[in-house]
């Protein structure tokens, strides 16, 4: 059994963004990066079924420049058994279709059971590149799925719909899954982990594609949100004193007290 | 000359979800904008549905009809919509941003090797010049784009962009049945089910205080229940606070909880992702405690504090108190 994992390195969560200077895209200079939230669940995903199967192969594939090495070494340290890293510097801006078919390429040849991916990517956000991923590969797909049973032969997933609903297919594989944050405890790497990871191996490809072939969108400018509401912001740095002109607001100016 | 626009009727479980209407007024504006006429599709195993879209403003409603789209799968549904596609070779099909959308559309726009200009915000579209906008970095910057290339161009719009009642009523459009053909389905829905009744109605209640990441612990929460309780509200959560069990999953805000309109909502510590905004953007005053002030849900809030909600909470909560005397 081998399970693929696509995974992404995206800037922090609590990054400070500035608008790079022609306006296109963020300064990535001085940000700093982690993996993508729910790559990390699909992770640990397959890690744990990996061992419920009771052996068997997991493998990352990345896509990124070298920086991205860093979410590939945590993941190797976490239990996955090897990586391919697809190293490109010009894939940031990539579309969904240019960046799956990337992904697609490197997975081919693995002939995987399982491929699984994050739902979305904190970046971008598109939420689109595990399901066309899927289409290039011709695997059938569930997206959005929060638990996954594959005690037997065939493969249940348990897939949520909108508003507190959820639904179980049953799927033929191989397939592709794409993985809700928070569908399981993420591990921490363990000391024998990180030492074990320095012996794995990392296999370096090119890209299949140039970066911009086929692209179907331009992302003309980039900028900070337009307000949808005129915030009154209280306190000036003291909390305390923020705290208090919120009360009386609250009572005098919104009525809602 | 162009080939005008698709709009995509969703259904689920008997009834037309609602955010449809909503893609019928984006499509409609993109119409107008672009000189061209809209035509809903609806895939179903008979044209019932279709039969409910007919008091639009359209062209049309093409009914894409075979007994196995009676229950939805990405395989069929994308093998429907193909031949839809293929038949009219639309300028531009446009979707609501719905879960079910999000499974199958790019799957359909990768098999004319696109994806999709997913998750739209606003569009401007004027003398054949389409801009859309969209959101990147789970809210903290938007960015601009145009669709490049042949069409056709496929963009989905987020829930609240417009406004379904804004989409414009017409004179009776027919409906085309069109009969298509289906391939192998490989996964077997079974019936949706919810997990647990819900216990919590929170779409009832007036005053709502919602904790996030910046809670940082279960403990911590009493905290916020205290001020919920003086306010005579309910306490509530994002995603990851249900996530780790900090709080059940019939208290959880957004996309994938409930979607509710307060009289007032107090943000605690809560970023403000799309996926939370959603469910909660339309309550009378909002107000929100972060410390981040590039925070999106500072975007949406009439009162913010950047700060320490470990500061402000336990003082808001002692003026409020007096206050109330």
């Amino acid at each position: 059994m081998k399970i693929v994992v696509l995974m992404k390195q995206v800037p922090n969560k609590d990054a400070v963004l500035r608008v790079r200077g022609d306006g296109k895209w963020v300064e990535e200079g001085d940000l700093s990066f982690e993996v993508n939230e729910s790559d990390g669940y699909a992770l640990e995903e397959a890690l744990r079924l990996k061992e419920k199967k009771g052996g068997g192969e997991v493998v990352v594939v990345t896509l990124g420049p070298q920086r991205a090495k860093s979410v590939i070494k945590d993941a190797l340290a976490r239990g996955a058994d090897r990586a391919i890293h697809v190293v490109a510097d010009d894939f940031g801006q990539a579309g969904p279709f240019a960046a799956a078919k990337v992904l697609a390429e490197a997975v081919r040849g693995e002939s995987p059971d399982l491929v699984l991916a994050g739902l979305q990517s904190d970046d971008h956000g598109y939420g689109q590149t595990g399901v066309i991923v899927a289409e290039l590969l011709g695997l059938p797909h569930a997206t959005i799925v929060i638990e996954v049973d594959w005690s037997g032969e065939q493969l249940r997933v348990k897939r949520e719909l909108e508003s507190g609903w959820y639904q179980w297919y049953t799927m033929q594989t191989p397939a592709l899954l794409t993985i809700q944050s928070g569908i399981s405890q993420i591990r921490y790497a363990t000391l024998k982990g990180i030492m074990a990871a320095k012996k794995k191996e990392i296999r370096e490809v090119q890209p299949a594609v140039a970066a911009g072939e086929g692209e179907f969108q331009t992302v003309e400018r980039v900028y900070l949100p337009l307000k949808q509401k005129q915030t009154q912001f209280l306190g000036d740095g003291d909390a305390k004193k923020g705290a208090a002109q919120l009360a009386e607001k609250l009572r005098n100016e919104a009525r809602v007290i | 000359m162009s080939n005008g626009i698709l709009v995509f009727i969703e259904h689920r479980q008997g009834a037309i979800n609602k955010t449809s209407f909503e893609a019928v007024a984006a499509a409609q504006q993109l119409g107008a904008g672009t000189g061209q006429e809209v035509t809903a599709v609806v895939l179903g195993a008979d044209p019932q549905h279709a039969n409910e879209v007919t008091g639009f403003k359209l062209a049309g409603v093409v009914s894409a009809e075979n007994p196995k789209l009676a229950d939805y799968t990405p395989d069929a549904y994308a093998d429907a919509f193909e031949q839809v596609v293929r038949a009219r070779n639309p300028a531009f099909v446009i979707f609501p941003h719905t879960y079910l959308v999000r499974d199958f559309a790019p799957k359909l726009a990768a098999r004319f090797g696109k994806g999709l200009i997913s998750d739209c915000i606003r569009m401007k579209a004027e003398g054949g010049s389409v801009v859309f906008a969209r959101r990147l970095f789970q809210g903290k910057m938007d960015a601009d784009v145009t669709a490049r290339g042949e069409v056709t161009a496929f963009a989905t719009f987020q829930s609240g962009a417009y406004r379904g009642d804004q989409a414009e009523r017409g004179g009776g459009a027919s409906v085309e049945s069109l009969p298509v053909e289906v391939g192998e389905v490989r996964m077997q829905p079974e019936a949706p089910f919810q997990e647990v009744k819900q216990a919590v109605d929170l779409s009832k209640t007036d005053v709502i205080v919602a904790v996030g990441r910046g809670i940082k612990s279960q403990e911590n929460i009493a905290l916020a229940q205290k001020l919920a309780e003086l306010l005579g509200g309910d306490i509530a959560a994002s995603r990851p606070i249900c996530d780790a069990g900090w709080l059940p999953i019939d208290r959880q805000i957004g996309s994938s909880g409930q979607t509710v309109a307060p009289k007032l909502y107090i943000a605690l510590g809560i970023s403000g992702a799309i996926q939370h905004l959603v469910g909660m953007k339309n309550a009378g005053t909002i107000v929100a405690v972060n410390k981040d002030p590039e925070a999106p849900i500072f975007d949406i809030a009439d009162y913010g504090i950047v700060g320490d909600l470990f500061e402000v909470v336990p003082t808001l909560t002692d003026e409020i108190q007096k206050l109330k005397g």
